[in-house]
């Protein structure tokens, strides 16, 4: 039977003894009270205590004890003890029984619910899918299920329907409205080989995409995964209130046997006196409130983030960002764009953009792309070279047309001739924030590039709202000092860590450790070791390949507001997390020397029926407390934060 | 005189509390049948998980039997805190959830407030 029904019967037959309850105090008695008393009692036993008992007794055959071995005390001792007074001719308190059931199904019937509630958010991602897509077969678009939907097929979708699964647009241009994976509020302009998310929705046009990734593949079943682990990972914080909760019963059973002694014993009260105060000890102890502590407002605070489009992998995670006193930034496609440009060619255009395009076409750099985008605007051929050579954190280098050509960093350059106009052109251009790119032929440089990655918009902002939070924000680059200064300036980072090589990120994350707490943001694919060295790290926009393995949080959105967005709610979880922990075990402090009667000489009192209320209510606003995570404010929107 | 034998019967109950609940006890490990090259384990529910011990052979399809025969909503989840699992059991049915036993190690799972454990073994 439900604990709905078992709460409905246990209430509708405890409305006599209630209607007593209110007689009371005008000295009237109801006719045979005693006898209905007895009967309804013992329905309400039959119908919805006796479960107790038996998972009382399971567990304690298992020498296991819970919430039920303390109900099932309670309950049992008072029905019994009245059956046995009822017969002697002495004082029942059958209503002490049936309402410590009431009150004890109450909290559970409100409990279940809101733990449904807030365990709901994982299945309401799932149910974001679509049921079928419209697929090409045999030159016709077919309806399938979205089970049948594999890796390769060609996908069409109208207006008003859903993204079926990942994939990249091959025809057509149209708007969607990401706000369900990403957190992303405004729909978002597509066209072809731009990439589509799963369960997103497409508002405007039509497009054909080719799907890319299916079934558990796709970036919401990878979020959704995610998820599902935060929620039921442990936070270190736990572990007390773990131990505590595994010795918890059989202490209380302890102190209510203690409490029985020292009235009945010591201080002279009757037994049966002695015998209500140690039910109401057992009654009032809510091992309930610290079992539900963490977990619930995990469960809540990672379903809430998760639709912001901040992941975060665990409880563990949580903690360590509340201890956090350092963020290092990732430069390259963090703090900036992360397509860089080319601003300015000092030196024979065309040459120079032959040299150099010719030879970064073999390379993966950033940079490269910039170039070739530039020497795709001018329509110059590209010459593939012989003898090509990356030089790692300096450039490459190669024979082209018979000639040594070179393109890279001044290091490269570093044995290289090179004019004093280039030279003072090349300063002049990095304190502007501009990279330099030394194009030289035969020992000598003939020209330079310089490529601009511009700051983020929102970038000024972000690290403003960080710096407000006390947090000392860092910028690591391989780029040079001067051009990390500058952008370090115009957006206000505090420190900077320049000429960084790829792998030499890890270390200076290292030495930073020594001293302080430190977050890393960077991209989830480039930046993996330093990501998993950082105590926290934040691994932003990788579109639809989240890399979990990484990164601690995960920032759906290419976004640098996800970070503040992050903190926040990392913040508010785990002190909702250390509230209900706290709230939970002053609950049971406070609340079983009053139920034992340490407090009579004020006139402070408990009956084992209000004791029973007490634990109901006790547990309901831990629950309740977690759920109101989902209201709490979290800075949402950049235009709304600024000052 | 009433008061004495009181005592003497506290501490009595004390006593057995301590040794009942709080005693050490060796737990019996149970290997997992093998059917159709899946491993299987049933696992009853009841007052807690028996046997609460389950040994797994690493590398082989692994499933675990709950039967949840507790009317209590205590033990009505349980977690795999390490395979991110979190599932509901019905009463008085059998659910079967699969293991991942790829990697050895021991893993722990509980119930939904963590009151109640058990432990998989994969060797």
């Amino acid at each position: 039977m439900s604990y709905t029904k078992r709460f409905y019967i246990t209430l509708i037959l405890s409305i006599p003894m209630l209607g007593q309850m209110v007689l009371m105090p005008f000295h009237l008695m109801m006719p045979a009270y005693n006898w209905v008393a007895l009967i309804t009692t013992t329905i309400i036993m039959l119908v919805a205590a006796l479960p107790f008992w038996q998972s009382g007794w399971a567990a304690f055959k298992h020498h296991n004890a819970n919430m039920d071995t303390l109900v099932a005390i309670g309950t049992f001792v008072s029905y019994f003890y009245s059956v046995f007074a009822m017969m002697t001719n002495r004082e029942v308190y059958f209503e002490s029984a049936a309402f410590i059931t009431v009150f004890v199904l109450l909290g559970q019937v409100f409990e279940e619910r809101m733990r449904n509630n807030a365990s709901n958010a994982v299945e309401k991602l799932v149910q974001l899918q679509a049921s079928d897509a419209e697929v090409l077969r045999d030159n016709a678009f077919v309806r399938v299920p979205l089970e049948e939907v594999v890796s390769g097929d060609v996908i069409r979708v109208k207006p008003g329907e859903k993204i079926p699964v990942d994939g990249v647009i091959v025809s057509g241009t149209t708007t969607i409205d990401e706000a369900m994976v990403t957190g992303e509020s405004l729909p978002v302009a597509k066209g072809v080989d731009d990439s589509v998310i799963g369960s997103t929705m497409n508002t405007t046009g039509t497009v054909t995409f080719k799907a890319t990734k299916v079934g558990e593949e796709t970036l919401l079943a990878q979020i959704v995964e995610m998820v599902k682990r935060a929620q039921t990972s442990h936070a270190p914080i736990q572990k007390l209130t773990d131990k505590i909760s595994n010795i918890f019963v059989p202490i209380v059973l302890i102190v209510a046997v203690l409490a029985f002694d020292i009235w009945y014993v010591l201080l002279g009260a009757t037994a049966v006196h002695a015998l209500l105060f140690a039910v109401a000890v057992i009654v009032i102890a809510c091992p309930c409130a610290l079992g539900l502590a963490t977990p619930t407002a995990l469960m809540v605070g990672t379903a809430r983030s998760a639709k912001m489009g901040v992941l975060i992998k665990s409880g563990e995670v949580l903690e360590a960002v509340n201890k956090i006193d350092t963020i290092v930034f990732d430069k390259t496609g963090t703090l900036t764009k992360g397509t860089p440009e080319v601003t300015d060619i000092v030196g024979d255009e065309a040459k120079l953009l032959r040299i150099a395009a010719s030879l970064e076409e073999q390379s993966e750099h950033p940079l490269a792309s910039a170039i070739l985008d530039r020497a795709k605007q001018q329509q110059i051929k590209v010459t593939i070279p012989t003898n090509f050579q990356a030089v790692e954190g300096k450039g490459v280098q190669a024979e082209l047309f018979g000639q040594h050509v070179f393109v890279g960093n001044e290091k490269l350059a570093i044995n290289a001739q090179i004019s004093e106009r280039l030279k003072a052109q090349m300063t002049a251009l990095q304190k502007a924030a501009k990279t330099v790119v030394v194009v030289g032929e035969n020992d000598t440089v003939i020209g330079l590039i310089a490529i601009q990655d511009v700051a983020r918009e929102n970038a000024k902002v972000t690290i403003g709202q960080l710096k407000d939070q006390g947090l000392r924000t860092v910028m690591l680059t391989g780029d040079n000092a001067n051009v990390a200064r500058a952008i370090a300036t115009q957006i206000g980072i505090d420190d900077v860590i320049a000429d960084v090589l790829p792998g030499e990120k890890a270390d200076h994350i290292k030495q930073l450790q020594q001293s302080h707490r430190v977050a890393f943001v960077g991209d989830g694919i480039n930046d993996a070791l330093a990501l998993s060295t950082a105590d926290v790290g934040i691994a932003m926009g990788a579109g639809t390949d989240i890399a979990i393995e990484s990164g601690g949080i995960v920032l759906v959105k290419n976004d640098l507001q996800g970070v503040v967005r992050a903190l926040a709610i990392s913040h508010k979880t785990f002190n909702r997390i250390k509230l209900n922990l706290f709230w939970a075990l002053f609950y049971n402090v406070i609340g079983i020397p009053i139920a034992a009667g340490v407090f009579v000489g004020v006139g402070l009192t408990l009956s084992p029926e209000f004791s029973g209320l007490a634990m109901a209510l006790s547990s309901i606003s831990v629950v309740g407390s977690s759920l109101l995570l989902n209201k709490a404010k979290i800075v949402d929107d950049p235009a709304l934060s600024t000052k | 005189m009433t008061q004495l034998i009181t005592l003497v019967l506290s501490i009595l109950i004390v006593g057995f509390v301590i040794w009942w609940f709080f005693g050490h006890r060796e737990e019996e490990a149970v290997q997992a049948n093998v059917a159709d090259g899946t491993q299987q384990v049933d696992i009853v529910v009841d007052g807690g998980y028996s046997p609460s011990t389950v040994v797994l052979k690493q590398g082989q399809p692994a499933n675990l039997i709950f039967e949840r025969k507790d009317p209590s909503n205590c033990l009505e989840q349980v977690t795999f805190a390490d395979f991110g699992i979190n599932e509901f059991l019905p009463q008085k049915e059998k659910h079967a959830i699969s293991i991942d036993t790829s990697k050895f190690g021991e893993y722990d799972f509980a119930c939904g407030m963590n009151m109640f454990h058990g432990k998989v073994v994969v060797r």
